[in-house]
This record gives C-alpha cells, sequence and structure tokens, in this order.
C-alpha cells in the first residue's frame, strides 16, 4: 500500500482555483519533489498534505486515513504522523534550541526524561549537539533550518513534508542541508514530499517530479525526464514539426562527453557525416555530470550521417524538423 | 524640606504604588484573556465568532471611549457596592481596573496579532490543538511584547491614579491637589512631580529591561 494517496484533490478560494483534480500516490520510502512557479498552488498542495486546510473534494490518505473528511478533534492527533519543514523555519524565539527540538514530543504527551534522551538523540542526527541551551535568534541559518529539521523528525513521522526548505538558504547551505535530507531518507527511511520552485533542488533530490502549473499537474516523471522536456522546451524554435519535409532541416541532439567540446567538434562532423551543422545550443545533459547536450541544426540528413553521428557522439537523436528557410 | 513633608510624600508614594499595582495586576488578570479572547474569535483567528468578537471589541471601546474622570463619577455606585466606599485608596482601585482592563486588552491585542502565524502553523502541524498554540505559541512569543504593554498600562496608571486623587483616592495626586494646588505649597508640588518623575522611569526601565532580555535575541543587535 502507498504510503500517501491523493485522488482528484480540489481546493478553491472564493470562486479562484487554487488546485484542480490532483491524483497522486507516494509509496514509503520515496522522495517525491513537486516543482512549480509562485502561484501554481504549491503553498495550497502542502497545507493540505499536512493537515493545515481542507479541499473541497477529494481524498487525501496518510496510511489509509482520509485527511480531507476526518473530524477535527482525528486530525490533530493525525499531523502527529506528518513532520513539516518550512522555509523560514518558524522556531519559536521563546524557546531554546533543545526545547524547540522538544515542542513535537510536548504535544504527543512523552514524559519528561524520555524527551530530554530523544531530543539529544535528534541533535546528535543534525550535527548541533553543542547548541542545545541556545536560542533560535543565535544561529545561523543553516543551523536553523537543521533544528527545523530535528524537530520535524522528533515524534517519528510517517512523513517528512518540505515547504521551500533551503530557498532561504545560501548555496552551500542549500547543499548540506539537502544532503541532510538526502541521508534521513536512506538511513531512516522515511517518506519525503517536498516543494520547491528550484530545479536544482529537484535534480539532486528528488526520484519522482510533479510539475504543477495554475493548480493541475502538467507533467510528472523522473527528474531527468522533466529537466530535459523543460530544458528543450525553452529553446527548440516554434515551427518545429514532427515529419520531415520537402528540403526541411533536421534538429538533433547530441550527447558528448565534455571533453569533445574542447575539439572542433562541428568541423570534425561535417567532414564525417557530409552534412552542414549550425548550433544551436548546449546544455547539461540530464543524464549526468560530464556529458553536454549539443542540440544543432543539420542540413542534408541521411541515414548514414545519422550512423555516423551515432558513432561520434554517445547518443543522437533527431527532435524534430524544420523549414529550410528558418 | 521638613520631616513631616517627607512623610506626607511617602505615604503618599505607598498609595500610589498600591492603587497602581494592584489595579495593574487586574488589569491583566482580566484584560489578557479578553485579549486572547479577541484575537481567537475573531475572522482569522482560530476560533472564529465573529459575533463574540465584535461584542466584546465594542465594549471594549465603549470603556475607553469614556474619559476617566467621568468614569470616575460614573462608577461611584459600583464601588460603593463592592467595597462599601467611594473614597480611599482600595475603593480607587475598582474604577482604574476597569479603566486599566480594556487599555491593557487593546495592548495586548495587538502583541498576541503580531505573532508570526507561521509558528501557529508549525504548533498546529505538530498536531498540537488551539489551548497548545494559545500556550506554547500566543503567550511565550508575545511575552516581550506584552511586558511592554504592561509597563505602558502601569505608567498610564500612575498618571491615572493622580487624577483619582481629585475626587479622595489618596495617593500622589491628593497630596499634590490639598497641599500643592489648594495651599500653594510649592515645596510639596515639586516633591509630588519629583517622586512620579522616578517612579515612571523606573517603572520603564525596569520594563525595558525585561523585554529585552526576554526577546532571547544577540546581545549586539539590542537597540
Amino acid at each position: 500500500m502507498n504510503l500517501l494517496e491523493v485522488e482528484r484533490l480540489n481546493r478553491a478560494f472564493g470562486g479562484q482555483t487554487a488546485l484542480h483534480d490532483i491524483s497522486f500516490n507516494v509509496g514509503k520510502g520515496q522522495r517525491l519533489g513537486i516543482i512549480g512557479r509562485s502561484g501554481a498552488g504549491k503553498s495550497t498542495l502542502l497545507r493540505c498534505l499536512s493537515g493545515l486546510d481542507r479541499p473541497q473534494s477529494g481524498k487525501i490518505l496518510l496510511e489509509g486515513e482520509d485527511m480531507a473528511t476526518l473530524p477535527e478533534a482525528r486530525l490533530v492527533v493525525l499531523r502527529r504522523r506528518i513532520g513539516l519543514v518550512f522555509q523560514h523555519f518558524n522556531l519559536l524565539t521563546s524557546r531554546t534550541v533543545a526545547a524547540n527540538v522538544a515542542l513535537p514530543l510536548e504535544i504527543a504527551g512523552m514524559p519528561k526524561a524520555l524527551r530530554s534522551k530523544r531530543v539529544a538523540e535528534l541533535l546528535e542526527l543534525v550535527g548541533l549537539a553543542d547548541h542545545a541551551s541556545k536560542y533560535p535568534a543565535m544561529l545561523s541559518g543553516g543551523q536553523k533550518q537543521r533544528i527545523g529539521i530535528a524537530r520535524a523528525l522528533a515524534a517519528h513521522p510517517a512523513l517528512l513534508l518540505c515547504d521551500e526548505a533551503t530557498s532561504a538558504l545560501d548555496p552551500e547551505t542549500t547543499e548540506s542541508i539537502l544532503a541532510l535530507l538526502a541521508d534521513i531518507n536512506q538511513v531512516l527511511g522515511l517518506t519525503i514530499v517536498f516543494i520547491t520552485h528550484e530545479m536544482d533542488v529537484v535534480r539532486r533530490l528528488a526520484q519522482q517530479v510533479l510539475v504543477l502549473e495554475k493548480g493541475r499537474i502538467v507533467a510528472r516523471g523522473t527528474p531527468a525526464d522533466i529537466l530535459d522536456a523543460n530544458q528543450m522546451a525553452a529553446i527548440l524554435p516554434p515551427n518545429l514539426s514532427q515529419t520531415p519535409q520537402d528540403g526541411s532541416h533536421a534538429i538533433v541532439r547530441l550527447t558528448v562527453g565534455t571533453q569533445a567540446l574542447c575539439a572542433p567538434l562541428l568541423h570534425t562532423l561535417e567532414q564525417q557525416c557530409q552534412a552542414r551543422f549550425a548550433l544551436l545550443h548546449t546544455l547539461p545533459s540530464p543524464e549526468g555530470d560530464g556529458q553536454v547536450d549539443v542540440v544543432v541544426q543539420a542540413d542534408g540528413l541521411s541515414v548514414s550521417t545519422m550512423n555516423a553521428l551515432q558513432a561520434h557522439a554517445c547518443a543522437a537523436e533527431v527532435i524534430g524538423y524544420v523549414p529550410a528557410h528558418s | 524640606m521638613s520631616r513631616l513633608i517627607l512623610d506626607l510624600l511617602w505615604r503618599a508614594t505607598t498609595e500610589t504604588l498600591e492603587m497602581v499595582l494592584a489595579s495593574g495586576l487586574l488589569a491583566v488578570a482580566g484584560g489578557l484573556p479578553l485579549a486572547v479572547l479577541l484575537v481567537l474569535t475573531s475572522p482569522a483567528g482560530l476560533y472564529p465568532l465573529p459575533l463574540l468578537s465584535r461584542i466584546l471589541g465594542g465594549i471594549v471601546d465603549a470603556v475607553r471611549a469614556v474619559p476617566f474622570i467621568i468614569l470616575l463619577v460614573l462608577l461611584i455606585p459600583f464601588t460603593r457596592l463592592l467595597v462599601g466606599t467611594a473614597l480611599g485608596t482600595t475603593a480607587a482601585i475598582v474604577p482604574l481596573s476597569i479603566a486599566a482592563i480594556p487599555y491593557f486588552a487593546r495592548i495586548a491585542e495587538v502583541s498576541l496579532r503580531e505573532v508570526d502565524t507561521g509558528l501557529v502553523d508549525a504548533v498546529r502541524a505538530m498536531g498540537g490543538t488551539r489551548w497548545m498554540v494559545v500556550r506554547y505559541v500566543l503567550l511565550p512569543e508575545s511575552l516581550p511584547g506584552l511586558i511592554s504593554g504592561f509597563t505602558v498600562t502601569l505608567v498610564t496608571l500612575v498618571g491615572a491614579s493622580a487624577m483619582a486623587g481629585a475626587i479622595g483616592a489618596g495617593g500622589l495626586g491628593d497630596l499634590a491637589i490639598r497641599y500643592g494646588y489648594q495651599r500653594f505649597n510649592t515645596t510639596v508640588m515639586f516633591g509630588v512631580v519629583a517622586v512620579l518623575v522616578v517612579l515612571v522611569m523606573l517603572l520603564q526601565g525596569a520594563g525595558n529591561f525585561l523585554a529585552q532580555y526576554l526577546r532571547h535575541t544577540r546581545p549586539e543587535r539590542r537597540v
């Protein structure tokens, strides 16, 4: 059974649709990223998933219990199964670091002795054991987010929700927080659902991605698929067609190693393939580091040219055709 | 300054302190729950009851609209009913508290509303009840603001208690009017003013220190 099942979720604010027919599943131990621009409905979706807001229709099944229709008193208890990490940390300024981490345990009614043992364990996990008696205002952003994560993990949640958890942090700190989250996922086997507007975060952390646009899921797949589709959509000419016409030029994507860019790549190709190439774009390959996608427009493409290209590059793929005069 | 005047000043000061502290504590006891209720029941609050919120707000504003000197007179029958007399220090605590409760309630309401809603979300998302939100978030997070607001209330009460002195409440106001004004005793007048200035400065200083201490920010950021 899936840990989280969302079925045909709808949420509107005064006639304005925020979420439309959202359905997806998250298996136990998975890492799902939800990406979208601001206003796409990410925050609304996350508020529904964390039980802070209720959808107008649809189901949100967490371990089989429907958060959309559960009575408030039972929902309060079910929320303890979810850990929430915030963009702006939302630590209580009136409590020390240790007391902040202990709060979910206090709420769940854990006895004090057990509580302090668990807090010590969590602070150790996030690497801030020696900051227990400090107040949040004395910590850096990255440290605050580590405390936020420790707090979210405190009551042994079944699901960790992250709301733009790295958006308020600098690139280096982002890196370390993402590493911590990946670590937690692997070591504790904890399911993570996170929303972000940063493609980079999705690429590093997600196993599966949902792309949200105007309250709808417009794409889903692995980060590589989504990245690829996104990047290609941005650079391809608008008059691209899928079938060749008389005298049309082919748009070809070549995946090559980065060292190939140091050689006269297009010149070599032209000599070997008896075709002419115009360079349209180069971009980092979704296949991984050390590889680059080179998008070229080929004039006079034949089967033998394609064979030659495939021999020369790691991969060569015809994306479409454009009329010759363009 | 003669020994007699010093004695008078000392007695008047303790009377003023008694009035201010007693009505200040009653203002918190009545005003803080009222403020929490106003915040919780407001339309965007955790327990929206807009009608109750509007009625409470109306009462608060109505009491605050009455000038204190008029409230003093208006409340004389009520004070008699409660303490048996309308004269003296104890009697003055009644109108002072009734004026201070809505005053502090509004000030406290502002502090409570300034608490970051993200913190409320955080505790609700942890599975906290509304009561836990009040206990773990609203009250502790607004405490520095509440202390500052309490200080402002106390200083206002020092002024109001002097006004109560005009209708026989005792304290520094009474002393200033009877000796300083009616008997043209400038020494007493200046003495009273000096004591009031020192009193207000001490109250404000202590309030500021405590509020800042409770903010738990970096020392270098203290302004």
